[in-house]
């Protein structure tokens, strides 16, 4: 075990960690933000999905140490950002949430696309979840979301 | 006057009241939970799916840095079996001079200070095997006599004769239940020998008479607590970390985490049970049904679990919700050294549906009929009997699910490139898609059946909030596993007390039992149960506030004439708690011929399947599934149509691509890279239509909603597939070479139909 220094959601923080914890690992266990969750910790999920310097990625395929130096920001960090809040706001009143264990992960995949794109198609919303897996919902609704979301910050 | 109307009531769609924390990330599940100074504990599991274990040596493991504990069988303390079934026949972890009966089967557990340092040791134990066979063919297994139930259903003459005969094989592949949230929880041990257990569940007061057991502590000593659960569909009936993480917090004196990954969750939770089922299937010439003669073969694994009852339910289902006045149908589920096979939505019932329904567009087409007017000219009326002699006394809207499902608008065609069979990596040629449709029906009984005392349990309190406005709070053990049972007791609550402001306290077992989240039975039970003490407080505040006062409504107390009197608060100097223990209607077994009233209600549901095929390329797409559902009352209809979409999306994933593969009883696929589910590219559109004929005795009409979704829209969708192709597909998933008319699914087994797989006879290739 040694100490390891990371920028998360705007602060510097440290933790000891086991050489080869991923970035998961390290942020929940390590620094006690469980907002990242870990369905299957092998990359195929999104449900650890955060922002690492500004690019959506999976924190379980990240090493921990690989990420020193970098920004990365959590579902906790994107509190207080606009889009995100429309993201939440619609997943809750759309349905979109049921156990909400991938919900953490789509919020993040949601507020990164519709940061890039506030109109996508159905098509492009598609794509841009489909590395984002939710075994409640049938993703309807979570589609359903995505437009509220889109047309609320569009107005 | 505007008319006083508390909001939040039933039949509004409300959303749920854990959203909130959910999106934010702030809402703790069962793998989130942390304690000061807490282990972590890992599981060695046997590699072998049949094996005498000769020796374990834990020397090495204890000695490794950070470990704190390594528990063998050797030390479990009370009785050493746990099991849903009664008596419990699965090993808490298998000892020395003890046979491991399925890969993947607990023989060791070991917590210390780091998750790494848990795995290595566990690594390090040295544990010696003598191999034995391993018995993986159900039919062989049956007819060895390793059998954990078998039943016959007799009705009518069992050698009707008809004018009409069809005849079919199908299988059914295992499913996982995948739900995202892995298998966890968190023991903590109290200085006085006690422990709470916050453990992601679908059953607390389940759980804890088999934890209670096997930790051998006084009355009392063990205390369930429900974290956060990520999803169950019946992965979580069974124990996973219960008892391992009491043991070890017991032993260290420290709190022990323990969650599975993704792979060893595959080994961590029952199955699907895969079948195979020999149907025959007589009607006369004008489409009624003779007879339905079936044998359906399960494989339960290696241990009971649940399979009794799946047994009963593909047998009680197995002629589909059709009027069948003769019927010979033999259900039995193998023990075989397979991962055990156990609840997941559908329950048995989703295997037969795939056969009677397959079995049914057979007989229309031999007829020349079309699939839905047979349908219809057979459908179950309330009043008529099962093949099991039971009337069905409830709602039962099976013909308006028919038509309307049926009548329901038809998917528009689609140009885009992604909405092409096989997506964006695609080879499919949009000249040669065809698309067609696929109907089917199905149906399933709501809680326990056979004679089980199924109850629930709820506490309501009513007394002034912080703010001296009535508060209500609910209190019960009912597990929230994502399908919204805190969204429909609160609404029942409300529209019972007339008050806005209702909370629900955590789930624990300091309550009564309140069942599990199976069945589709929590909206019934804890949903009466709620209702029931809710109008027992009621009723005290309308006491005390004496005449005139007749409704509590809007945070009113009201009069006659819906007047208001009076704040409710103010009669709620002395807070009013009431408790209701309710029991649905006594149910019967099911006597040696298999009659019985053996189920309290049924739940019906119409699917119609449109599909895209590439016949030469093997790629499919479901474009849509339309579906026509008997809810009884939609309690909350955002809710209801979450369930369905999502129920859909798993029978999507049953149809065309979900299947845990096996060579010599070990998983081939444990991982999402390799058992692959339907994800946002995959999912198709769905029209719905809820059809509410309120059932007598249920809360204000709700039928359960969770199971059929997934009950018939895998045979509808192989039905499409079938229209689409013109090949046979008499199994799901339904793979792309089958598609492509370049493998079929034929019985290893000669069987007729009805009679037990004893008497077949292996066919000759
Ligand atoms: S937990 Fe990282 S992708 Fe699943
Ligand atoms: S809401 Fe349960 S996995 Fe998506």
């Amino acid at each position: 075990m040694s100490s390891l220094r990371l920028h998360v959601n705007g602060e510097e923080v440290e933790a000891e960690a086991w050489e080869g914890e991923s970035l998961l690992y390290f942020l929940r266990e390590g620094l006690g933000r469980f907002g990242s969750k870990n369905a299957c910790e092998q990359g195929e999920c999104g449900s650890c999905s955060v922002l690492l310097d500004g690019r959506l990625v999976c924190a379980c395929l990240v090493l921990a140490a690989a990420a020193a130096g970098s920004e990365i920001v959590t579902i906790e960090g994107l509190a207080g950002d606009p889009i995100t809040a429309a993201v939440q706001r619609a997943m809750v009143e759309a349905g979109g949430v049921q156990c909400g264990f991938c919900t953490p992960g789509f919020v993040v995949s949601l507020a990164d696309l519709l940061r890039r794109n506030r109109n996508p198609d159905e098509y492009e919303l598609r794509e841009a979840l489909s590395g984002n897996l939710c075994r409640c919902t049938g993703y309807l609704r979570i589609f359903e979301a995505a437009r509220r979301a889109a047309a609320e910050l569009r107005a | 006057m505007p008319e006083l109307r508390t909001r939040g009531r039933v039949g509004e769609s409300v959303p749920r009241p854990d959203a909130p924390a959910k999106v934010r990330g702030d809402f703790s599940f069962g793998s989130d939970l942390v304690a000061p100074g807490m282990l972590y504990a890992k599981t060695l599991r046997s590699p072998h799916a049949h094996a005498l274990i000769r020796s374990l040596d834990v020397a090495q493991a204890i000695s490794m840095p950070g470990v704190r504990a390594v528990l063998t069988a050797a030390d479990l303390p009370g009785v050493r079996l746990f099991s849903l079934h009664d008596p419990p026949d699965q090993p808490v972890l298998v000892g020395v001079g003890e046979e491991v009966r399925y890969a993947g089967e607990p023989v060791a557990v070991v917590a210390a200070d780091h998750p790494e340092q848990a795995r290595r040791a566990a690594a390090a134990i040295e544990a010696d095997y003598e191999l034995l066979p391993a018995l993986t063919d159900p039919v062989e297994a049956i007819r060895a006599g390793s059998v954990l139930r078998e039943l016959l259903i007799r009705r009518g003459d069992p050698e009707a004769r008809a004018e009409v005969v069809v005849d079919g094989y199908y299988e059914l592949g295992q499913q996982d239940q995948a739900p995202l949230g892995p298998e966890a929880g968190l023991a903590v041990p109290a200085g006085d020998g006690s422990v709470d257990l916050h453990v992601a569940t679908q059953a607390l007061h389940v759980d804890l008479g088999q934890v209670e057991a096997c930790l051998a502590l006084r009355p009392g000593a063990v205390r369930l607590h429900l974290a956060g659960v990520g999803g169950a569909f019946g992965a979580r009936e069974d124990l996973s970390i219960h008892i391992h993480a009491c043991l070890l917090a017991l032993r260290t004196g420290r709190p022990v985490k323990m969650w599975y990954g993704r792979e060893e969750s595959f080994v961590g939770h029952v199955h699907r049970h895969p079948a195979q089922m020999w149907y025959s299937t007589g009607a006369d010439r004008s489409g009624a049904l003779v007879f339905v003669r079936a044998t359906i073969v399960l494989d339960g694994g290696a241990y009971a679990s649940s399979s009794g009852a799946v047994t009963a339910n593909a047998a009680c289902f197995g002629a589909g919700p059709y009027r069948v006045p003769n019927a010979l149908v033999w259900s039995g589920a193998a023990r075989t050294n397979s991962v055990p096979n156990g609840a997941m939505r559908g329950f048995g019932a989703v295997q037969t549906c795939f056969a009677h329904e397959s079995q049914m567009d057979a007989l229309a087409a031999r007829l020349g009929m079309d699939p839905v007017q047979l349908r219809l000219k057979n459908a179950l009326r309330s009043g008529e009997q099962l093949i099991t002699g039971q009337r069905v006394t409830g709602a039962a809207p099976l013909e308006e699910l028919i038509r309307l499902c049926a009548e329901l608008p038809e998917p528009a065609r689609s140009g885009h490139r992604l909405s092409l069979p096989g997506g964006a990596g695609n080879v499919a040629e949009a000249a040669n898609v065809v698309r067609a449709t696929g109907f089917a029906v199905g149906f399933k009984n709501i809680a326990y059946s056979e004679g089980h005392d199924d109850y629930s349990t709820a506490r309501v309190r009513l007394e002034r909030g912080p703010d001296g406005r009535a508060l209500a709070s609910i209190k019960t053990a009912a597990s929230e596993v994502g399908q919204g049972v805190v969204t429909i007791t609160q609404q029942i609550a409300r529209t019972e007390l007339g008050v806005e402001e209702v909370v629900s306290l955590p789930a624990d077992t300091t309550v009564g039992d309140a069942g599990s989240s199976s069945a589709s039975r929590q909206t019934w039970m804890t949903g009466s149960a709620v209702q029931l003490a809710s109008r027992r407080v009621a009723e005290e505040v309308l006491r005390r506030a004496g005449p005139p006062a007749r409704s509590l409504d809007a945070g009113q107390v009201l009069d006659a004439e819906g007047m208001a009197l009076a704040p409710i608060e103010l009669f709620l100097e002395e807070p009013i708690e009431r408790e209701f223990e309710y029991h649905h209607r006594p149910t019967s077994g099911l006597n040696p011929e298999g009659q019985g009233d053996a189920h309290v209600s049924f739940m019906f549901v119409a699917h119609r399947a449109t599909v895209d095929v590439d016949p030469e390329a093997g790629l499919a797409r479901v474009v849509e599934v339309a579906t026509a559902q008997d809810v009884g009352k939609a309690l909350n209809p955002l809710q209801v149509h979450g369930q369905i979409e999502g129920g859909i999306a798993q029978g999507v994933g049953m149809a065309t691509m979900e299947e845990i593969k096996q060579r010599e009883g070990k998983i081939l696929n444990a991982s999402f890279t390799d058992y692959i589910i339907p994800t946002a590219l995959d999912m198709p559109a769905v029209s719905s239509i809820l059809v509410e004929e309120p059932e007598p005795d249920a809360p204000y009409g709700a039928k359960g909603v969770g199971e059929p979704p997934l009950i018939s829209s895998p045979a509808a969708i192989a039905a499409a597939l079938r229209a689409a192709t013109g090949r046979r597909l008499g199994r799901l998933p339904v793979s792309p070479d089958e598609l492509a008319g370049l493998a079929e699914c034929e019985p290893d087994w000669e069987v007729t139909p009805g009679v037990s797989p004893s008497d077949g006879r292996r066919r000759q290739r």
